[in-house]
């Protein structure tokens, strides 16, 4: 009875007999219009934001175009040049007095005869590193062989002097400028992933007194400022061991600066590291592969590079806090910037914003392109994984 | 331990001796007992198949054998080497017992080439050139040697399984241990490992095999071990064990699970 009120179903089985066409995609109107229409003006919302922005940008970007290239003054011998007067009654940046001071920014207070050997320094650095950061280049255990071993003993030789070769000692309080930050940076980055590395491993370690010390030396350095790390570096250190051992300002600085980024890579790594499966553990072991072996050909390749854009934010942060080694006396990049600006020859309004904007360009294109390295890396990464 | 045992386990004499020989092992999580009084001897050349409910102690009991888990009393002994804590001849017997695990546990950084070569490279210390012989050798085996540039992403769950078989075989392993390999399978790709673990029992392989795959315990397994709640509840041939099963909750798991 119930079954002659129901309508019957067209029909229950179906089995296809041809197979169906293959069609191309649907056409969408492509065009600039339609691009701003979908991205920018979506919704009333976005529409919004959209004007904000552009509101903003034209209230930010002229005057800045006006104060860093229309109304610069590119040459001139000195004040005189940059002063406002009756043809320039608006005055810009002062980059004559860049262009004066710039050797001292490169070279610091380092001998005019000697630079040339900090312009060596300035080519095996950018070799070295290019070999490095070139992931196809070829030998490339060759490059980290040279990089890790012969440069620093290089650069100690050429830039500190070695009297055999007919190169004169240059002391490091004669150091300063751009290679001094070069330095202090490369020296922080190049020691604190090892480090990092070690200390991870060491506060994930099963041994109570190795987890024990890795833990408490991470939190000590990571609960203090870099300051206060730098001036223990500078200040106690020459107490811990022989006045005739005591090592030279720069050193001391340098240990300070690897101690403290090592803590926060040892905390970047130790991420990576937990975001690794226990199966990858498991099945390493079960192949025979004891704990180094496991570590180095199994876990720290994927670790490091999950790890890969929070290890390039601590170089970046690392970098820039370089510019505290002026607080235990070394002459950095940022601290020539200081000492130029108050040049009674170059007195102007506008020295200081001049000497302030060249800085800032300065650490911006190098922060810039560390993060655009990192960047291409991870693409290639998510290329590979794809493929 | 009787020290005439302790030095005739070291000759040549005992090649002939049992693969794997668990005596008296008992393992506890915290206060759980998940292994209780486990006896079994795996002859050389032995095909054995462990089945039993979920959480019986079935894969820690096999992960016991290559130290993947400690264990608190008892003896096991493999391929005649005691199993100590000490690091250095877990990692001797590591490498004589191959292992598949459930969820394959490729590296996934490394190609299917990369993955089968590591170990021998590393371990055995043998040439890459031979290691990569030897490699594409096992990867024929399973029916995949197209596959060795590729990463194992891209790679289906099947495909990934063999791989990690032949992986383990790379190794030459005198003893090869299936943890669940088929249980995180799609069920069209089970036939293929399943076929691949017959072939290799074919070949006179020792094999211990965590499953639930009871049509390949008919087909390949010499024993069959039914474990609930951490203990062996029966051992028999499969002929028998499926037939004429004698412990009541031998009978119970197999009606559930033959019902499927």
């Amino acid at each position: 009875m119930a079954q002659e009120t129901r309508p019957k179903p067209v029909s229950i089985a179906y089995v296809r007999t041809a197979p169906p066409a293959q069609v191309a995609p649907p056409m969408t109107a492509h065009g600039p219009l339609r691009w701003i229409k979908e991205n920018l003006f979506s919704s009333w919302f976005n529409g919004l934001l959209t004007l904000l922005v552009i509101a903003l940008l034209l209230w930010i970007v002229p005057p800045l175009l006006r104060f860093l290239v229309i109304d610069a003054v590119w040459s001139g011998a000195d004040r005189t040049a940059c002063l406002p007067s009756q043809e320039h009654p608006e005055v810009g940046a002062c980059w004559a007095f860049v262009r004066e001071w710039f050797s001292f920014f490169i070279y610091g207070p380092y001998p005019v005869d000697e630079r040339w050997r900090v312009d060596l320094f300035f080519v095996l650095l950018a070799f070295g590193t290019g070999w490095m950061l070139w992931l196809n280049a070829p030998r490339r255990d060759l490059g980290a062989l040279f990089f890790f071993v012969a440069l620093p003993i290089l650069t100690v030789l050429l830039l500190r002097g070695f009297p055999l070769l007919g190169l004169p000692i240059v002391d490091t309080t004669k150091w300063g400028g751009l290679f001094v930050t070069l330095i202090v940076a490369a020296v922080g980055i190049v020691v604190s992933l090892p480090i990092g590395v070690l200390l991870a491993l060491g506060r994930r370690s099963d041994m109570p007194a190795v987890k024990l010390v890795s833990t408490l030396f991470i939190e000590f350095v990571r609960g203090v400022p870099l300051i206060t790390v730098l001036f223990m570096a500078s200040v106690m250190l020459p107490l811990f061991v022989p006045p005739a051992l005591s090592p030279d300002k720069l050193v001391r600085a340098l240990i300070g600066i690897a101690l403290f980024s090592s803590a926060y890579m040892a905390e970047v790594v130790r991420a990576g590291l937990q975001s690794i499966p226990k199966g990858q553990y498991e099945a390493a072991q079960a192949l025979g592969l004891g704990y180094w072996r496991t570590l180095a050909l199994v876990v720290l390749p994927q670790a490091l590079t999950v790890t890969i854009p929070n290890i390039v934010n601590s170089f970046i942060a690392l970098f820039k806090d370089t510019t505290l080694v002026f607080i235990v006396g070394i002459f950095d990049f940022l601290r020539t910037i200081e000492i130029a600006r108050i040049d009674p020859r170059w007195a102007t309004p506008v020295t200081s914003f001049t000497g302030y904007a060249f800085a800032a360009l300065f650490y911006f294109v190098a922060c810039h392109l560390m993060s655009r390295y990192a960047r291409g890396i991870e693409r290639r990464r998510s290329a590979a994984e794809r493929r | 331990m009787d020290e005439a045992v302790e030095n005739s386990r070291s000759t040549d004499a005992l090649a002939a001796s049992d693969a794997v020989e668990i005596i008296g092992l008992h393992k506890w999580f915290g206060d759980f007992h998940v292994l209780v009084d486990i006896n079994l001897r795996v002859a050389r050349g032995e095909r054995i198949v462990i089945c039993g409910p979920s959480g019986s102690g079935k894969s820690t009991l096999i992960r016991c054998v290559n130290a993947l888990e400690t264990y608190q009393r008892g003896e096991v002994i493999v391929d005649g080497v005691l199993l100590t804590h000490d690091l250095k001849r877990v990692d001797e017997i590591r490498r004589e017992v191959g292992m598949v695990f459930q969820q394959f546990n490729l590296f996934p950084h490394l190609t299917v080439m990369e993955n089968c070569t590591l170990a021998p490279i590393h371990v055995r210390k043998m040439p890459r050139k031979e290691a990569e012989a030897v490699a594409m050798h096992y990867l024929t085996r399973v029916r995949i040697p197209e596959q060795a540039q590729k990463y194992p992403a891209q790679l289906s769950g099947g495909q990934q399984q063999r791989v990690a078989i032949a992986r383990a075989l790379c190794m030459n392993p005198k003893i090869m241990m299936f943890d669940e390999p088929t249980s995180s399978l799609d069920p069209e790709m089970v036939k293929e490992v399943l076929d691949t673990m017959v072939a290799l029992a074919l070949d006179g392989m020792t094999m211990l095999v965590v499953t639930h795959e009871m049509g390949f315990a008919r087909q390949v397994a010499d024993r069959v071990v039914f474990m609930d709640e951490g203990q062996i509840i029966e051992i028999n041939e499969p002929e028998a064990f499926f037939s004429a099963p004698q412990h009541e909750r031998t009978r119970a798991f197999l009606g559930q699970i033959l019902a499927r």
